[in-house]
Parts: C-alpha cells; structure tokens; sequence
C-alpha cells in the first residue's frame, strides 16, 4: 500500500508543546514537508526565536540555533555569511519580528540578506502570557491592554508585509493564514516559494502566517479560528506584497 | 624572521585577527575603534573575507554569534557605549559555549562619556559581560606587539575552552604607533569544530546551539560544569609581567597604557633608591592572583593605578586578602596619569612604610 501521508523527515520525534488549537504545529509541519521536497535537510540551519517556538530546535531535525529575542535574522546573516551554501531559515513571532527585532528586521531586509524568515502573527506574546503585541488589533483585550488597545497611548499595529515591500532587497514578501485546507495549500506554497528563492539567491524572503492563540486570546480552537477571520484578516489581508521571482507579480 | 612594520594599535589588531584566520568582521561605528572596522572594510572583500556594517552594536555581535555557531573565526569591536550593547549577546555567547573575539577600545564613561582612553570598564570586563553566571577571557596589552600576539592567543583559547574572549585596550594604545613583527598565518590552526551548526550533511544527529534550559537542575550543572573549566582555566592561563618585583617593598599593580606610565614611575622611584617594581597584569581573567600572592612575603605595600575611580583595586585587595596595605591611585575621564603624579604616590607610601 502506498503511504500518501507521514511525519516528515525534518520533524524530530519530539511532542509538540503547543495548545490545542494553535497553529504552530501546522506552520511546522509545512516547513519540514518543504525541507524534505527540496532534499535539503542536510545543509538547512534554522533558528528558534524567543516565545512560544522557542522550542522549536527540538522539533526540527535539521541543525538549529537558539537566538536571543529579535535577533534571529542577525544570527541567520552570520550563520548564511560564514556558509552561503547552507539555506538558514529564521521562525519568529510577532513581538520577536516586529518590535524588539524590528531594527534586526528592516536592516536583514534591506541588506537582502539571502535567508527565509517564516514569521507567525497571532497578535499577542503567547509565552509570556497574553500581552499586547505590536500587531494587536486595536481594541484588542490583552493582559497589558485590559481596556482593550487604545490607540491614543498603544499607537497602531504594524502591518510587517506592506512595510518590508518598499524595501529593494527583498524578493517575496507574502501574507497568508492556515485557517482552512485552501489556504493551507497556499501557505505551503508561498513557504516553498521562500525556500526556493534563497536556493536561487534572490534575497530575503517572508511569509507571514496570521495565525490564532486560542489559549491567551480566551477562546476554545474554532471560535478563534473565527476570531482571525472576522478581525485579523480585514486588517492584515491575505496576498503577495512583493515577489521577484519569475512568474512573481513585480519583477 | 617576518619584517617589521610600523602600525596603529586598531590596524595591528585588524591585521593580527586577519593573520589568525578571522575571515568575519561584523561591527558598527564608534570612536576610537574606527581605525580597526576601517582596516577590515579595506582588507576582508580582496582575501574573500566578510565584513558587514551591522545596523547596532546588538546585531553585530548577534552576526558573530551566528557565524561562530556556523563554525569559523568571527569577531567584533567597539569601545564602550557599544559594550554595553553588545553584552546581551556575549551572555548567549557564553551561555552557547561558543568562541568569538571581541575588542573594547575603552574610552571615558559612563553614559556617554569622552572619546579619550579610559580603564572604566574593567569591572564589567571581568565581572559582567551580561547577565548570568559566566565569565570570559579577558587580556590586556601594553604594546602594539603585544596587542598582535594576544590576538592570536585569545582566538587559540577562546577555541580551546570553547568562550568568548576580549581584548581589553584603551583609546591610546588603540591610536598610537609602534614597530611591529606580524606572525606568520600558520602559527595558528583552527580546531575542527564538530559541535557546530552547519549542516548534518544527512551524517549526523542534528547539532543544537542552545543557552535555554527550563529545567532549573540541568541549568545548575550546566553552569557548575562551565566553572570547572574556569577553574582549570584560572589554574593554567594566568599571565603577568613582573619588573623588579624581587626586591620590590612597594609593588604597583597597574594594566594597559597605565602600566606604561608607571613603567617609567618605577624607574624614577629606583633612581631615588625607593624599591619599587610592578606586576602588569596580561590576563585580567583569569586575573593573576599567584604572582600577586607570591610577593605577599617580600613587598611591604601595593598600589594599584588605573585611569578609573579604582576597579581592579578590587581584584588586588581580594589577592592580598588583608596580609597588606593596598593603595589606589586613579585619573579618569579620559585623563592619562603622568610619571611624577604616580612617583609622588610612591613617595608618599614610602614615606609611610
């Protein structure tokens, strides 16, 4: 009989430690079906963030650094500097990517430092226990933001995506969400796509995943997942900001 | 025998890493280290090396970190405003076990300070990198020549013991001029580094550079494991330079461009028939507390000079341990002690002994 369906390679034997419901699982899962596709196991070097991911250097079964908060994308620019031939990829969540790394960001961006950032946007520091992120809604009730974010003192989120798409050295900038089987699909294809075009050189590539937090947001899985859709997708829309690639949509 | 050249303090560090192998350069300008990232910006693009203009002091050590994870010779310098940045990732550094080089071309603090050479930041030098329960290896030269040949040896130890290294100099020694003999490239050799993170190549178990440990008994033996190895390391790699020290009744402790004054200090001293000497610190850690005990017997007293308000007049009272007097005597802000300023203190010792 034919196996049409099976733990990756990349992934280790490690138990995931995430919440029922949370989406890190499947954004791992699709970055260890496209390091297994692409036979690339043996030169990738991926590096855990600061969060809930932090883990993530016992799930994949490439080799793996830790990195300090927000500083993934320099230890990638030194790992990708000191081996070119190795494809180093970066997992990040939004207080990591988008605030205390924002510096760290912009600067591997523009250089167009040639490594793939994955970075997952659920809206809220999920490790630390539900605070406000700098891509909270505005509204939003988080632990630090307990009337809801006030954009008057908490200022508004940052959409990563637009902004990272005015810079030259990027080659894809692509939003996209794991809410249901077609956007699975298409988010598997944008993260392939990232991979790829660090194989072929042409410079930073991030997928941005919006992704839900059932347990910090206070909601059971589904009702979450109808969270994200209602709210964070009319704020953060679905789409390719940048693509160089050929085929892609600006060259 | 390699010729002998006339080089700035920052270029012969430059030149000295290059000759060591280093092949990654990643920094962010400040005064008075520019020299150094200048030289390397110049020399690294025509030998296939890297050199990258980081966007802060916190991305470029977190580039080296990087690099050292990936397996090769990599470093970084700053002066210090930009230590200080720089100690959240030496933490990891250390907290990795990984080797990296690190130059602190010191100047006037703290906040912002001055530009002009400072022995200021000893204390966070030997004491406090960053947070956590580490140290590094810290070494201190008072030439141009020496600053060569420390390079070389920090890359060796740093690779050896598997931890960060710093050489800690100041603004003068950075921005003076001395003849200098480079070290031929092969006097050194990178170990292989089977621990590191760059690609299993499908013939290995994964490789993890890791500091994180949530269960608070593996980071307890993690952390006692790391000082054994400074224990060891404080048994075999404490250096020093002794000078007249044999008959010495007052003993000067004194590192860096403030030795060089009170070289001259001790000179004059001895011409006056006051015994005096002095014991120059090479590694300010492992700080060399034998030498220092091994005088105990002979010297009547210490004077610890430094261009700060008295740092490692810590390390020398905690070496003498009460058996005698220590004294202090310190400019700071940027001020370089002159020669009769310190052979007054002397005299003043003397006087009382």
């Amino acid at each position: 009989m034919a196996i049409v369906y099976k733990r990756p390679h990349a992934l280790t034997d490690e138990v995931f430690h995430y919440c029922p419901g949370c989406t890190h699982g499947i954004i791992h899962r699709l970055i260890a079906e496209t390091i297994d596709e692409l036979e690339i196991e043996g030169c990738t070097v991926g590096i855990a963030p600061v969060g809930c991911a932090v883990r993530a250097y016992d799930f994949f079964s490439c080799d793996m650094v830790q990195a300090a908060h927000g500083r993934a994308p320099a230890v990638a620019t030194g790992l990708k500097r000191a081996r070119p031939e190795n494809i180093i990829f970066t997992y990040q969540g939004d207080g990591d990517l988008a605030a205390i790394g924002m510096a760290e960001t912009v600067h591997a961006a523009t250089r167009g430092e040639n490594i793939t950032v994955i970075f997952v946007n659920n809206a809220i520091y999920g490790m630390t226990g539900g605070q406000m992120a700098p891509t909270s809604l505005p509204g939003q009730v988080t632990q630090t933001t307990p009337y809801g974010r006030d954009t008057n003192s908490a200022g508004y989120p940052i959409r990563v995506c637009e902004l990272l798409s005015t810079l030259d050295g990027v080659a894809l900038a692509q939003r996209v969400t794991v809410d249901s089987v077609r956007n699975v699909r298409i988010a598997k294809k944008a993260i392939k796509k990232a991979f790829e075009n660090q194989i072929k050189g042409l410079g930073f590539s991030i997928v941005e995943v919006v992704s839900s937090c059932p347990t910090n947001w206070g909601m059971a899985p589904n009702d979450a997942l109808k969270w994200l859709q209602d709210n964070m997708l009319p704020y953060y829309p679905l789409g390719v900001y940048k693509d160089i690639s050929e085929g892609g949509e600006n060259k | 025998m390699a010729e002998k050249v006339l080089m700035k303090g920052n270029e012969a560090l430059a030149e000295a890493a290059i000759c060591a192998g280093c092949r990654h350069f990643f920094g962010y300008p400040i005064t008075p280290q520019t020299e150094l990232a200048a030289y390397m910006a110049k020399k690294m693009p025509k030998i296939g090396g890297t050199y990258l203009q980081a966007e802060s002091e916190l991305a470029a050590i977190n580039m080296v970190l990087g690099a050292s994870a990936a397996g090769v010779r990599a470093m970084t310098s700053s002066s210090s405003p930009g230590i200080s940045l720089k100690t959240e990732g030496i933490s990891y550094l250390a907290g990795c076990d990984l080797p990296a080089l690190i130059i602190n071309v010191q100047r006037g603090g703290p906040g912002l300070g001055g530009i002009q050479p400072s022995q200021s930041d000893y204390w966070q030098a030997t004491k406090a990198t960053g947070h956590g329960d580490f140290q590094i290896l810290v070494f201190a030269p008072s030439t141009i020549q020496e600053m060569v040949d420390l390079v070389f040896l920090a890359f060796d130890l740093g690779d050896k013991y598997r931890m960060p290294a710093m050489i800690l100099l100041d603004g003068m020694l950075g921005q003076m001029m001395e003849p200098v003999v480079l070290p031929e490239a092969g006097k050194t050799v990178v170990p292989d580094r089977p621990w590191a993170a760059d690609g299993h190549k499908n013939k290995r178990p994964h490789n993890i550079i890791n500091s994180l440990y949530l269960d608070p008994l593996k980071l307890e033996q993690t952390n006692i494991e790391r000082f054994k190895r400074y224990e060891k390391i404080k048994g075999t790699e404490q250096r020093c330079e002794e000078l007249h020290t044999e008959d010495a009744d007052i003993i000067i402790v004194a590192y860096g461009a403030s030795s060089r004054v009170c070289r001259n200090a001790v000179a004059a001293a001895r011409a006056q028939g006051i015994k005096a000497g002095m014991i120059r610190p090479i590694t300010l850690w492992p700080f060399p507390v034998d030498t220092i005990q091994k005088r105990l017997v002979s010297a009547k007293a210490f004077l610890t000079v430094e261009m700060s308000m008295g740092q490692m007049v810590d390390d020398v009272r905690l070496a003498v341990n009460g058996a005698k007097p220590v004294h202090f005597f310190g400019r700071t802000g940027g001020i370089i002690p002159s020669p009769p300023e310190v052979l007054e203190q002397i005299e003043l010792i003397n006087g009382g002994i």
